[in-house]
């Protein structure tokens, strides 16, 4: 098919203009109860571009959350070293950083305004500068109509979409998502998809995205990280191509089959192989 | 994109369905007064008037007096202590896990068999009254405030994390607020079983209160007065409960439609 000819392996970025610069990671989880240490992770290497829109697709098990966990800081490198914006990222997670998680993470307790508003309330902002930035979020993720409402009123859905409105309102410049549409249906799956492009597109946020669609992966991110069965490292960098301002409707292009069959082709071999090994 | 669901809350009874179950019971105790005649069990009407009087009689009075200050005095210690047991039982994970087993066994003997070693402690009076309602309320509320410490989804704390928040802000803002429903059920069921502690306590070991104003009705065969104190009783209890039981549902509204 010459795919590879089509679509070239996108060149790396240099060190200094990177946004995140993860070398050799490496995540090894020590034995329990007897057990042998587990290599979950790596090592790999990641430039990620400011600004870019990076999803990362793998077997399950390969080690994507952890890999997610490391970059946000949010759980220790066995070994190898991850910078943001020039800075190590060790045990805490930097300022600037966003995460929205794979669960559900929205406060049943709080209405979805101050749900939006949490993370603002807790750095003491006055309320007057608060308002019109959860508005502008709400708004961003289409919730405006329901800032009154509980979570327990919403869908999942739109639960999640609170979760990233949360995460918004801190005005990240890195966003990491843990497979966030995971629960939903395919059209609404496509249609978050496609306000997620536009939060970009607003934000000028860098975007690393873990999904277990191809589809998704390949309509959405300007390159597409294939991770081996576990310990998972990239065997594919796959870069699109696509212009920055795009929607689902790509699905009709021809690139974009072309890209899903090059996925595909990487990961067949080794879903086969995460699924033998799985215990 | 779906629109809002209302809040998924079975049928909770009105002031309507209050009205018709406190009529339905009349009716039932009035039927049931004339079947057995006034020596067994007086009628509703012939109460209400008695338990009115009552209010009058000093002697009551100083029961209901007597009565009050230890079931709350028993109430703040169970609640206190069983909050404090419960949180630091859950946040230690394997405390709890030792623990939990034994505050069960606890909760599921008759604490009757406890009072001897009460009285022993305490003797008659004041202070036995306060223990013995006390420990009918600790274990509950220990055990609740327990689970709901350990349920809280460990995304949360992670959110946290994710948010830069300390400790303090952690506990305050995010895991109590997230305990919070289980914490109140607890508190409300501590409530109904010190109180049944308190009385239990007066019937046997003192002499004062409105327990042992029941059991000397017993003794002497006072049925009038038997019957109008239950009636106290049971409109003081099954109102506090009552109104326990619209907080506790309030605030697990908030938590519902959880996966
Ligand atoms: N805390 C831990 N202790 C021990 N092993 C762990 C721990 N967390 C994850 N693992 C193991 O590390 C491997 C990678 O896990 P991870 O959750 O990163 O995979 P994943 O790619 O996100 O999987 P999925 O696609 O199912 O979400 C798995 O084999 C998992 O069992
Ligand atoms: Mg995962």
């Amino acid at each position: 098919m010459g795919l590879h000819a089509q679509i070239p392996l996108g060149e790396p970025v240099t060190a200094q203009a990177a946004h995140v610069a993860v070398r050799g990671l490496t995540r090894i989880f020590p034995g329990a109860n007897g057990r042998p240490p587990l290599q979950a992770l790596g090592p790999l290497d990641l430039d990620l571009a400011p600004g870019e829109f990076f999803s990362v697709v793998g077997p399950s098990g390969c080690g994507k959350s952890t890999l997610l966990d490391i970059l946000a800081g949010l759980s220790p490198a066995s070994a190898g070293s991850v910078t943001f914006e020039g800075k190590p990222v060790a045990d805490t997670v930097p300022d600037g950083v966003g995460v929205v998680f794979q669960e559900d993470s929205s406060f049943p307790w709080l209405s979805v305004f101050d749900n939006a508003a949490f993370g603002l309330r807790r750095l003491k902002t006055p309320e007057a500068q608060l308002r019109p930035r959860v508005e502008e979020a709400l708004a961003l993720i289409g919730l405006s109509d329901f800032a009154s409402a509980f979570p327990a009123q919403l869908s999942g859905g739109m639960r999640q979409r609170v979760c990233i409105a949360r995460t918004l309102v801190m005005r990240p410049r890195l966003i990491l998502l843990d497979e966030p549409f995971g629960a939903l249906d395919q059209q609404t799956k496509l249609l978050m998809g496609d306000e997620l492009l536009r939060l970009w597109r607003e934000t000028g946020a860098t975007i690393l995205l873990i999904t277990h669609s191809l589809d998704e992966a390949a309509l959405l991110s300007d390159r597409i990280g294939v991770m081996s069965a576990r310990p998972g490292r990239f065997i594919d960098v796959i870069e699109t191509g696509w212009a920055r301002d795009r929607d689902s409707r790509l699905a009709a292009d021809p690139g974009f089959g072309a890209i899903t069959a090059r996925i595909w082709r990487q990961l067949r071999e080794e879903s086969l192989k995460a699924m033998r090994a799985a215990p | 994109m779906p629109a809002a669901k209302p809040l998924k809350t079975g049928r909770i009874a009105g002031p309507l369905d209050t009205v018709v179950l406190v009529g339905a019971s009349a009716a039932l105790w009035a039927l049931a007064a004339r079947w057995v005649g006034p020596q067994v069990l007086t009628g509703p009407v012939e109460t209400i008037g008695y338990l009115g009087g009552l209010f009058a009689d000093p002697e009551f009075r100083a029961s209901v007096w007597e009565t009050t200050r230890a079931f709350s005095l028993a109430l703040a210690i169970a609640w206190a202590s069983g909050l404090a047991i419960g949180m630091m039982l859950g946040a230690h994970r394997l405390t709890g896990e030792v623990a939990e087993p034994i505050l069960t066994a606890l909760y599921s003997i008759p604490k009757i068999t406890l009072y001897p070693v009460i009285l022993l402690f305490f003797g008659l009076g004041m202070p036995a009254r306060v223990a013995f309602g006390a420990i009918h309320g600790i274990v509950p509320v220990a055990l609740f405030t327990m689970a709901a410490v350990r349920g809280v989804r460990p995304v949360y704390f992670r959110t946290a994390r994710s948010l830069r928040l300390g400790p303090l802000a952690t506990a305050r803002h995010i895991i109590l607020p997230a305990c919070l429903p289980g914490i109140v059920s607890g508190l409300r069921i501590g409530f109904s079983l010190t109180l049944l502690g308190t009385l239990i306590g007066e019937m046997f070991a003192s002499q004062r209160g409105l327990g042992h104003m029941v059991i000397r009705a017993m003794e002497t065969n006072d049925v009038r007065l038997l019957i109008a104190l239950a009636l106290f009783l049971v409109t003081v209890a099954t109102g506090a409960g009552a109104l326990l039981l619209a907080v506790d549902r309030r605030v697990a509204r908030l938590g519902a439609g959880r996966g």
